[in-house]
């Protein structure tokens, strides 16, 4: 219940506020707005950089995995062995390239074009929470009740940028860009939120938080292995998350093959940067999503604490100094960015191997298959909650659990054994010993 | 000026300005850019005043709503690159004076109501969505029993027990209309020759 008279109360009483009203020397139940503004500023300056820096990730890792996945190196001079500073030289690169403006352009719709689309991915970053309690909007004890529904709202005004840069560019391929963009959107919106209503119905909270809490301990508690709906949910938000962040073999937007380069065909230098940081934030803030509704959110799978007879939850063991500084929910936050880091990967894992869809094609995916197909699993979860979970009791998920272990495992042990067969002899497999040269293919 | 204050003066006016801006503009897409922040910005006032489901519905049936706006404005009325609305002076004078009218009702209400009383009484909650959830589906044990505030010398009156489910379907049947016209609008009009 929300009192009438306290508005918008929350960040006041946040954990951050707290150390800033610790720092300045002010009592607990002190009402000044400044602890309130700092921790507001410090939060917001916080996202911010996350989102650039793991956007400079991101655009290393791309381009490594898709130099492994061409049998290519990627970059390798840039910053040492890795090419580790690669993204920031293609970053000043960006920074002094002339900023052009097509003269058939709109000009304000033009500019406004990129500042839309990272707006709208950069405030799902806000109802995100890291771990228990580290969300920008709504921490401490007021948690964000609607968070899962505001991210789905907030990241669909991306697309609004989208648009505005394809029809603002004034030019025939940035408008079939943006036109496609905006099919794809309103076509894939509906089967993402009918999976994200999956597990909402099984946690019967929409609250980021609550839903993680909810899959604390070992790693069978995850929602994705409660049942079998959820299993399947957890492939099809994934499926239309990777459409709704326009990657391959989504990117009909972009389509350089057919399109130059689609919405934004017309942008170069920092505009045009936008937009990757809008994508890789995007791609970041799905995969959150995914993490924290079915792949346990914070929590490692593997309760050691628990063994040794402390609470579950990290963050109440190492709670010190009191409230001020939380390793707990540190040590959460990282395990919740290594698991957002998978998904990523797996994104960019997708867009290197498979090969783009063509427009029909990708609506036709959307509205004949994952529609029905996530109607069904919202039906679907319904109805095990109610008649079947009575009589299966929680053993489901130890079955499915196991299965997808043993199958992992299997599949890591054949890649870390089979030799690969690779088209040039002489060089090393990325795994095991070099390959001897009768296995190889001969080039004469 | 306290922050909640200031910050829904810089959210009003930004909602005005935009406001503004959408009826003044004649480019269509600029006018539904306009349209874009008048409606963000609402959402904003309302995740100012704690309603947060109600700010995330405005946020994606609106914006969703402007986009498709955006979409229909550049395919149905756009014979060259960048489409421009050209009032005349009959459309300016209707336009004019159904705003002023509403403005005047609009006004005439809001001089009427007192502002929100400071002294709410202490068990004076909001509703959770749950109950107007149900209300709405006509289940009368938990119909809403919110006080109506805002009334002239601060007495609050409880409000009638009022089923939810009537002017929901009037909407609903109204969203319908709606969309049929849509669906007219965007029919292709071709001749079948094929089978004359």
């Amino acid at each position: 219940m929300i009192r009438q008279e306290d508005l918008r109360e929350d960040i006041l009483n946040g954990e951050l506020t707290n150390l800033f009203r610790w720092f300045l020397g002010l009592p607990e139940d002190s009402l000044s707005p400044f602890p309130g503004l700092m921790a507001a500023g410090v939060a917001v300056g916080m996202l911010v950089g996350f989102v650039a820096l793991s956007a400079v990730f991101f655009i290393w890792l791309e381009r490594k995995v898709a130099g492994r996945i061409q049998d290519r190196l990627g970059p390798t001079r840039v910053g040492g062995k890795f090419g580790w500073l690669q993204t920031i030289a293609d970053g000043i690169k960006l920074l002094v390239k002339e900023d052009l403006i097509p003269r058939d352009a709109d000009h304000i719709l033009f500019r406004l074009g990129p500042y839309i689309a990272f707006c709208g991915a950069f405030c799902a970053f806000i109802a995100l929470p890291f771990a228990q309690g580290w969300t920008a909007y709504g921490t401490g004890t007021g948690a964000f009740a609607i968070g899962v529904f505001f991210i789905l709202a907030v990241m669909s005004t991306e697309v609004f940028g989208i648009i505005l840069a394809g029809y603002g560019s004034g030019s025939k391929w940035s408008l079939f860009g943006g036109m496609r963009e905006a099919a794809q959107m309103v076509g894939y919106e509906i089967p993402m939120s009918l999976c994200v209503l999956v597990p909402v119905i099984v946690a019967g909270s929409m609250d980021l938080g609550k839903i993680s809490a909810n899959q604390a301990g070992w790693f069978w508690e995850w929602y994705v292995f409660r049942d079998p709906f959820t299993f399947v949910a957890f492939w099809t938000y994934f499926t239309c998350a990777t459409a709704a962040c326009k990657r391959a073999p989504f990117d009909l937007a972009e389509a350089e093959s057919e399109l130059v380069a689609g919405f934004h065909t017309e942008y170069s230098g920092l505009r045009w940067s936008f937009f990757f940081m809008a994508e890789y934030a995007a791609m970041f803030a799905v995969s959150g999503v995914a993490v924290l509704l079915f792949g346990g959110g914070w929590h490692l799978g593997l309760p050691v604490w628990t063994l040794v007879g402390l609470s579950p939850e990290l963050s109440q063991v190492l709670n010190w100094p009191s409230n001020v500084l939380n390793i707990g929910n540190a040590i959460n936050a990282g395990v919740f960015i290594v698991k957002c880091w998978v998904l990523v990967f797996v994104q960019i894992w997708v867009r290197w191997t498979l090969p783009r869809l063509r427009i029909d094609q990708v609506m036709m995916t959307c509205i004949k298959y994952l529609l029905p197909i996530s109607c069904f699993l919202m039906l679907g979860v319904s109805l095990w909650e109610v008649f079947a979970r009575p009589y299966l009791g929680d053993y489901f998920k130890f079955v499915l659990a196991g299965l997808v272990l043993i199958s992992i495992i299997i599949t890591a042990m054949r890649v870390f054994t089979t030799p690969m067969k690779l088209p040039t002899p002489g060089i090393d497999a990325p795994w095991g010993p070099r390959i001897p040269a009768e296995f190889t293919i001969k080039r004469s | 000026m306290t922050l909640h204050a200031a910050l829904f003066y810089i959210l009003a006016t930004v909602t005005a300005i935009s406001a503004i801006g959408v009826a003044v503009t004649s480019n269509i897409v600029r006018a539904a850019t306009w349209l874009l922040f008048a409606l963000a910005s609402t959402a904003g006032i309302y995740f100012l005043l704690g309603a947060d489901f109600l700010g995330a519905t405005q946020l994606i049936v609106y914006v969703g709503g402007t986009m498709i706006l955006v979409v229909f404005g550049v395919m149905l009325t756009a014979s060259g690159p960048f489409v421009n609305m050209k009032v005349g002076a009959a459309e300016w004078a209707i336009s004019l004076a159904v705003g002023l009218l509403l403005y005047s009702v609009l006004a005439i209400v809001l001089l009427q109501i007192e502002p929100p009383s400071r002294n709410i009484p202490p068990n004076h909650t909001l509703l959770p969505s749950k109950h107007i959830g149900a209300a709405l589906l006509g289940s009368s044990s938990s119909t809403p029993e919110a006080k109506v505030t805002g009334l002239r010398g601060g007495q609050f009156i409880p409000r009638t027990r009022v089923s939810y489910l009537l002017p929901f379907e009037i909407i609903s049947v109204h969203l319908l209309v709606v969309l049929i016209g849509a669906a007219y609008l965007a029919r292709a009009k071709r001749r079948r020759e094929d089978v004359a």
